[in-house]
């Protein structure tokens, strides 16, 4: 059985297609390896019975010949998407008891084309952070750790989505990018990720941080995987209004494309940063090697307001977030502490429904907003967003998409960035796309010194995901990645 | 911009958020960096830039006023922590 958990969505699909396996041995294999890595406390809710259940189901399909995309496949879901009757907590203490009575589209779609839900996977609280330590169920600790016997931190905020792919315990998961949520832990856990465009999926039952920036998109160990998940995932949906109601283009068309002549690929010098690790300074010129030898122009462009994205980010976010979570207030739903009083019943549920990283950014959301200061920073900042798209833009007109690093650094020991900027420093090369909700991607392409996984990313024009795969794929194909599992 | 103590405190019931005294200077003291980060924006000319909140260029659609949803109090009182005869418990407000 070990050998099941190993494999792709792709290979998985193919076995189950010339009876190999069977959905229910591949869904028992992913709940016993699930279990074997309970120490890395990935799951906040496990459901392996409506997994096993589902995957009767899809067995019948398959053997009637009318088997559906995912038929089989067991995900995992990152636990800010409602899932109806199953606790859907965001890792937050306030909604640690919260049972949703409805489903979200994504999750929806993913159910439609058959896939297996192994259960709700930790993050960050209501996915504000970059190391998975603000859930309220505690941190994840990635599956790379016990090569060098250090506590590593998976990254965040989808630090459970990147754990679960990584350590062989489901073939796939959701993932939300705020600021770089799913780019970030996806490189830090050595495994593939993509953040569409803003507006291709449906955010309708994600629970909101940043309701401009949050987008949701999957967790894989290929980029093709990514596509199929992409494909599922993606479409225009009426009860998200900013949800783009654009074609669906299929993205694995380009991920099996190896010939890069005439491909543009930028290479933006303001990510060259003060801080950066040579190994990974490194990586990003073996990453345009690569490309360069599969007939790709490798060409030198410039986003003047790189270094204003971090501060813009975090106006925008937590202004945003701010309002949002306005919605938790110990009446409606969530965690109450009673008072006599209706203003000190909201305090006191939320402060002690909060936990201490989301109560900061909702005091510095409040703090933009509030009279006499909502034109200096949150106006300002909106100013500036749009300079950062007009960077891109101009960039987009001379190459097709850019390479750059995922992260600074490769993933760091848990507890050992204690002040908040240092933190947010994780998100300086994931950040800028975001603001722009741009197509990103990260790839595992290599290993550092340590023999920790590094990612390069690549960012995309709007909508234009099927460049990302491409570029993607060819990287993928060139560093032969060591997969954990 | 110096952010003290009542500074935070303002914030804090505006966001209807109890913070313990005792972590008020913590906390102060954390926001004034972040704010101080952020006060480097100040650097960029953004004369004449419109403000953006809308970045995926799509248009967003209209539809007819018209009710499409609801008659269902019982599924949305399910995670109330208090209800009483299908409505939400809050403490008394007027007196």
């Amino acid at each position: 059985m070990t050998e099941i958990t190993k494999k792709t969505i792709l290979e998985i699909k193919e076995g189950l297609k010339k009876r190999d396996f069977s959905a229910l041995e591949v869904t028992k294999a992913f709940i016993s390896a699930s279990e074997k890595n309970k120490n890395l406390n990935i799951y906040n809710t496990f459901t392996p019975e409506k997994a096993l259940e589902s995957s009767k189901i899809s067995q019948q399909r398959i053997d009637r010949g009318e088997e559906r995309l995912l038929d089989g496949i067991p995900i995992a879901i990152k636990d800010l998407f409602c899932t109806k009757d199953i606790l859907t907590t965001a890792s937050s203490k306030i909604l640690s008891n919260f049972i949703p009575s409805y489903e979200s589209t994504v999750t929806q779609k993913l159910w439609d084309a058959g896939a297996l839900m192994l259960g709700k996977v930790s993050c960050d609280e209501f996915a504000m952070g970059s190391s998975n330590e603000t859930s309220c169920f505690g941190n994840v600790i990635n599956p790379w750790s016990k090569r060098n016997g250090k506590n590593l931190s998976p990254g965040g905020s989808s630090g459970g989505s990147s754990s679960v792919v990584s350590s062989g315990s489901a073939l796939a998961a959701t993932g939300t990018d705020t600021g770089g949520s799913i780019r970030q832990p996806v490189a830090f856990c050595g495994v593939t990720g993509i953040k569409p465009s803003y507006g291709r999926c449906s955010r309708w039952g994600i629970v909101a941080f940043a309701s401009s920036l949050d987008q949701a998109g999957p967790i894989t160990k290929t980029v093709s995987d990514s596509a199929l998940m992409l494909n599922v995932m993606s479409g225009f949906d009426d009860k998200d209004s900013t949800s783009a109601d654009l074609d669906v283009p299929d993205f694995t068309q380009t991920c099996n494309d190896f010939k890069l002549d005439k491909v543009k690929i930028g290479i933006p010098k303001e990510y060259q940063i003060d801080g950066m690790s040579p190994e990974i300074v490194k990586l990003w010129q073996q990453g345009s090697e690569w490309l360069k030898d599969r007939g790709a122009e490798i060409v030198e462009v410039s986003l003047p307001h790189t270094k204003y994205a971090l501060p813009t980010y975090y106006v925008i976010a937590p202004a945003e977030a701010s309002s949002n979570l306005a919605r938790y207030d110990g009446v409606r739903y969530g965690l109450r502490n009673s008072q006599d009083n209706l203003d000190e019943l909201y305090a006191y549920s939320r402060g002690e429904g909060f936990g201490y990283e989301v109560q900061r950014r909702i005091l510095i959301g409040t703090y933009v907003l509030s009279a006499g200061y909502y034109d200096a920073y949150y106006r300002k900042a909106q100013r500036v967003r749009n300079l950062i798209i007009q960077d891109f833009q101009k960039a987009f007109d001379k190459v097709d998409v850019l390479l750059t690093p995922t992260t600074p650094t490769a993933a760091f020991e848990l507890g050992s960035q204690l002040d908040p900027i240092s933190m947010y420093m994780n998100d300086v090369f994931t950040v800028p796309a975001s603001l722009a909700g741009l197509p990103a991607m990260s790839v595992p392409s290599g290993l550092s010194e340590d023999g920790l996984p590094l990612g390069l990313q690549i960012i995309g024009n709007q909508f234009d995901e099927n460049s990302v795969l491409k570029i993607a794929a060819n990287l993928e194909n060139q560093a032969s990645f060591p997969f954990l599992n | 911009m110096p952010i003290d103590k009542d500074i935070v405190a303002k914030v804090s019931n505006l966001a209807r958020i109890k913070i313990n005294n005792d972590q008020l200077s913590t906390i102060s003291n954390e926001l004034e960096s972040v704010i101080e980060w952020i006060d480097t924006l100040n650097e960029v000319n953004t004369n004449g830039v419109e403000p953006i909140a809308n970045v995926s260029g799509q248009k967003l659609p209209l539809r007819e006023d018209k009710v499409t949803d609801g008659g269902y109090s019982e599924k949305i009182l399910n995670n109330a922590p208090e209800k009483e005869s299908g409505f939400f418990v809050v403490p008394k407000v007027v007196e």
